[in-house]
Order: C-alpha cells, then structure tokens, then sequence
C-alpha cells in the first residue's frame, strides 16, 4: 500500500481531469484506471458550486481529490489558490504546480520550494510538481513535501522517462514517496517508472487523448501494476552482455 | 530590447511563393517549424492541401489543448471613437446612434451573461478615453471581478503603468490588433485619430505583456491586404513576443470583415478556405497559442472546424453597447454571422466530441479579491 502523509492507497497510478471530450467519458475512464486519487485545477472547477461540471460527476466517496494551482506562475498566486482550495474545498491537500511559462508548463523550482515551506508551515499536505532535479527533491523534502513529484518529460508530450538517470537519484534518495509526473504517454512508460522504483504515477493526457480513453485509462492500470509487482520481485540487471540463464563459474582453484 | 519591427512585404515575397508541395510535405513531417515553414504553409502550394494541414493540426491541437473548446462573450460599453478607420462601424464619420453604458448598466450586461453560464467576459469600447477611461474600466473590473473567471479588454490603447493598474484591478489579459501589418495599406484605411500610427499601436502588445498581464491577443482584420503576407507577419510577431515575454499567454484572433456600417469593401477579400489556411498554419507553427474563432463566421464554418484547431469561440454575441438587455438596439459595430446561444453552441461542441469548458481561469489568480 502506498502511504502519503496519513492516507493509504491501493492503486499508484493517479489520475487527472483535463482534456477530456466530455465529463461522462471522464468519469468512465477514471473508473476504468482504478484511481484513487484525482488531481483537479483550481482553475477549471467552482468548488463552490454543487453543480459544477466536474466536480458534480466524480463521486466524492470514491476519490481522493487533489486540487491542483495549473496556472499559478509565482509562489504568491499559488498560496492564494491553496486558500481558496481550503476555503472552499475544505481540503488541505495540493498538488503544487507554479508554471510561469506557459508555453512548456515547466515548474520553477525556486517559487515551488518557497510555496511549498510556506504552505507546509500553514498545515498543507504539499505534493509538488518539480523538475527532475535530485537536490531540488532534498529541498523540498527537507521542507516537509508529503512527495515529490519529477517531470519524466515535458509535459503533453508523451515521451515517457526521458529524465530517468536524474528519477533514478531521486527515488534512490528520497524518503517521501516519488510519484513520476507528466511525460507518460504509453503504459510501457508507466511500467518503466514503476519498474524504475517509482511510488506512483500520475497520467492525464495520454488516457483523456486517447482514441478510446476507457480502454487506455485500464491499459495504464494493468501497466502500473506490472511495473510495481517487477519491482517488488526484483529486476534483473540489464547489460550489453548476454547471460546465460544458469551461470557456471568454475571455483576449481579454491582449497 | 530593440521594438518589434515588420519588414517590408515584398521581402519575404519569396518565402511565400516559392514552396511546392513536395516543401509543405517535408514542414508536415516536421516537429519544431523555422518562421520560413510558416511562409510554406501559407503557400499557394500549401492551399492545395488544407486537408493535409487540417489533420496535422488536429493532431497537435488534441495533444496540447485536449478535447476542449473555451467559451466567451464580449460586452460591448461603448461605441464611441475618435478614430476614423474606413471599415469599422464605430468609425468616428458615421452617424449613428453613440452610447456608453453607465458602470450599472454594464453590470446588467455581464450579469445576463454570468447566468447563461459565461464566466469569460470580454469588454470591448471604442476610442474615447474621456468617456471609457483607465478608471471606468479599473472600477468595473473591481465591481465585477469576483463573479467571472477572467474579465479581458479590447479598448484603445493604454500606457504600461495604465495596464498595470488595471491588472490590479483584476483585468486579465488585453486584445490588441494590428488591423494590418502592411503599412501603406494601414495608412489609406486609418485616416485620423491616435489609431492612425502604424509603429504606435505595433508596440502596445510589448506593453501589455510588460505591465503584467496573463494573456495577450493580436491579430490583423482580413479583407485589408494580402492574407499569406499578414499570416507571415502576425508569425514574426508572435514569434517576438514570445522570445521577450516567456511569461505571458499568446492569442491570435481572425476578424474576418463582414458588412459594417457604411458600406465598406474589403480591397482583398478573403473567403473561409483562405481563413482556414490561416488558421491551421499558425497552429502547426505555434503549438501553444490559443485560436479565437469568433460569431463573426458562421454556424455551419464553426461547427466543421471543431477540433481542427480553434481553442476558444465566443456565443450569443451581441455587437451593440446594451444589446443583451435590450435586443433591439441598433448600433452594432459589425453584423455577427453565429446567432445561436451559449447552450446551443455547446451543444453543437459536445455533439463533435469535444468539452465545451466555460470556466478556464480564476480570479483568485490576481490580488485584491
């Protein structure tokens, strides 16, 4: 079971709400992924309105939902939303994003640590997006980040774990869980994550574009959980050499 | 940082001319485009090929933007202007029926929007600062901000500081266009008033992004000049722009002319192919800017170009100051070509599998609520 700050869930692929043709397509895709836990942006739902498009389709009792500040392009704007996200929402839980370009959607790694101290000091649950970038992962950790959460490639672009020597430091070192974040695009690179060690991953693009978003949201669900039963079982060691699959080395020499 | 600057027309002449369709092909296959790949799409060669660029940009517009299509209305205040522009409706040598609407009376505006279900509000007035001034629009900003998602401008053009008083009133994002990149053609249809000079209202998206604000839009009015060259020059612009301001969002809009008031001919009229080729060029060259596809075409147009590109469409718009509560006043700046409401429009976007998103911003994002 994968734990972050005092909850506990059974599936490591966590899903999101953007791009999707419609909420009913959303809904059954979510469904069919297993997600336990559903990252919305604050910019796109009314927390406050019952009726909200979004919000009003998702059952509550089934997801963990984790607003997210997509937009946010400093520290400052970020927190204001991580208060209404409190306000309105009644959750302390965020997904920290502060993307000031909106052209690549990168996080800047020097306003995500100072929100996410100033939001963990304020009592937030703080699950930030960052760069593949193992010190900047220390950082926030040592702020009090329940996780973090490396970019495997720019965002929407599908390439999968482009940034994997750099994920592979970060999973090596971390003590909070490491939930490997945009760039996913085929559920082999959810594998490869998983495989890679990864806590958890989160995917939106690649299900919500899909030409059948139901099918691919069980795709990712079926590749997070191989990927995480190969990592349990222990992988082997890949190399250039080939092995055979009984070695023999002959000791001979030993008295 | 040198200003932006267009270079004459007949240098890139070349650019335009010349590519075959062996050249749109390989700009097709490719995935980070050169400004010349745009002068390619917009090629004679390239609009032989519109399906093959439709698909193209379909494919990229799906990955960037999602199943979506982002709604606004605009709120006309005022149709008083000082500028004399040969083809626009409010045009200072028209007589007809001027009115600005009171602060109160543009909250009964956007109030009838807010509950058909918009939550993107663009206001748009004519040049007249005494009567639409910095502080009118600062004190409607602050009146109205905390019930829509974003509130934008497409008003005269301000100062840098005047902007950023109004990004602190909690306007988002300002709509500014060239109306042509040509600029003899610029000089013969803007003929007084502060909007006739070219290299002064160039610079204002530069100021706008500098003061702050989230979102810029540009665009040229078609029917002016030479569409292909315009699309080349909007490219450089966009290009500029994104080079000196990384921050802010870029959004290009196509007003196509459609008959104003006092009768204008457009000197180079360009029909719905040449508006679509436009169009999916700038999406296959830029990514990442939003395209606004307005009421000004029609229904049928708007409907078979979901998905193709397009990010945002405005509904049930009303061209007239007061014109939501009072359908039949006269006075619109142009005719719109979609008269269908909010809901049939989205209708008409969840019908083609795409999510008709009212709400796409916050206004929690800026200070002051």
């Amino acid at each position: 079971m994968l734990k972050i700050a005092d909850k506990t869930f059974r599936s490591r692929l966590f899903g999101g709400t953007g791009k999707f043709a419609s909420s009913a397509v959303m809904n059954e895709a979510l469904d069919a992924s297993g997600s336990e836990m559903i990252t919305v942006a604050l910019r796109r739902v009314d927390l406050a309105d019952p009726d909200d498009d979004i919000m009003s389709v998702l059952d509550r009792d089934k997801y963990w939902f984790l607003p997210n500040t997509a937009g946010a392009r400093d520290a400052e704007e970020a927190i204001r939303l991580a208060n209404l996200a409190r306000a309105v929402g009644g959750t302390n839980w965020l997904k920290l994003e502060v993307t000031p370009d909106p052209r690549t959607l990168l996080p800047d790694p020097v306003e995500t640590l100072k929100a996410t101290e100033l939001l963990v000091k304020d009592g937030f649950i703080v699950l930030p997006y960052m760069n593949a970038d193992p010190i900047l992962s220390l950082r926030l950790q040592d702020v009090g980040a329940a996780t973090v959460m490396p970019l495997g490639a720019p965002i929407g672009t599908n390439q999968g774990v482009l940034m994997q020597s750099m994920i592979e430091i970060i999973i090596d070192q971390a003590q909070v869980p490491v939930v490997v974040d945009a760039g996913l695009g085929a559920p082999s690179h959810a594998a490869h994550a998983m495989e890679m060690g990864a806590d958890a991953v989160l995917v939106n693009t690649a299900i919500a574009v899909a030409g059948d978003p139901v099918a691919m949201g069980r795709a990712f669900a079926m590749a997070v959980e191989a990927g995480r039963m190969a990592y349990e079982a222990g992988l082997g060691i890949s190399g250039k050499s080939a092995a055979a699959s009984s070695p023999e080395v002959g000791l001979g020499f030993l008295q | 940082m040198s200003p932006f600057t267009v270079p004459d027309f007949s240098e890139f002449q070349a650019l335009i001319h010349t590519p075959t369709s062996t050249d749109v092909e390989a700009v097709l296959a490719r995935d980070k485009l050169h400004i010349n790949d745009l002068a390619t799409l917009l090629s004679p060669a390239a609009s032989e090929m519109l399906p093959a660029l439709a698909a193209r940009s379909a494919v990229i517009t799906g990955q960037r933007f999602g199943h979506t299509i982002q709604l606004y209305a605009p709120v006309y205040v005022s149709s008083f202007c000082a500028n004399k522009c040969v083809y626009c409706g409010f045009s200072a040598e028209n007589k007809i029926e001027r009115r600005v609407l009171t602060l109160d009376e543009v909250e009964v505006e956007m109030n009838i929007l807010a509950d058909q279900g918009f939550n993107h509000i663009l206001l748009v007035s004519g040049e007249a600062p005494a009567k639409v001034g910095v502080d009118y629009l600062a004190e409607l900003a602050r009146r109205t901000r905390a019930r829509f998602a974003a509130i934008t401008i497409e008003v005269q053009p301000l100062s840098t500081e005047e902007y950023r008083t109004l990004f602190e009133a909690g306007i988002t994002g300002v709509a500014v266009y060239q109306e042509t990149y040509d600029r003899g053609v610029y000089d013969a249809v803007h003929l007084s008033g502060n909007k006739a000079d070219y290299d002064y209202r160039l610079k204002v998206p530069a100021r706008v992004a500098e003061a702050g604000m989230r979102e810029v839009g540009i665009g040229f009015l078609m029917g002016l000049a030479d569409w292909r060259s315009e699309g080349f020059a909007l490219g450089l612009h966009l290009q500029w722009l994104r080079k000196h301001f990384w921050r802010t969002n870029l959004t290009v809009s196509f007003p196509r002319m459609r008959p104003a008031e006092g009768a204008f001919d457009p000197p180079q009229p360009t029909g719905e192919k040449e508006l679509t080729q436009l169009l999916l060029a700038l999406r296959i060259f830029d990514h990442d800017v939003g395209l606004v596809l307005s009421t000004r075409e029609e229904k049928r147009y708007r409907n078979g170009m979901i998905g193709l590109g397009p990010t945002r469409y405005s509904a049930g718009s009303c061209t007239a100051p007061g014109g939501y509560a009072n359908p039949d006043l006269a006075g619109e700046q142009f005719s719109v070509g979609d008269h269908r409401d909010l809901q049939t429009v989205c209708d008409s976007i969840r019908k083609r599998g795409h999510d008709p998103v009212c709400k796409d911003w916050d206004a929690t994002f800026q200070k002051g609520l």
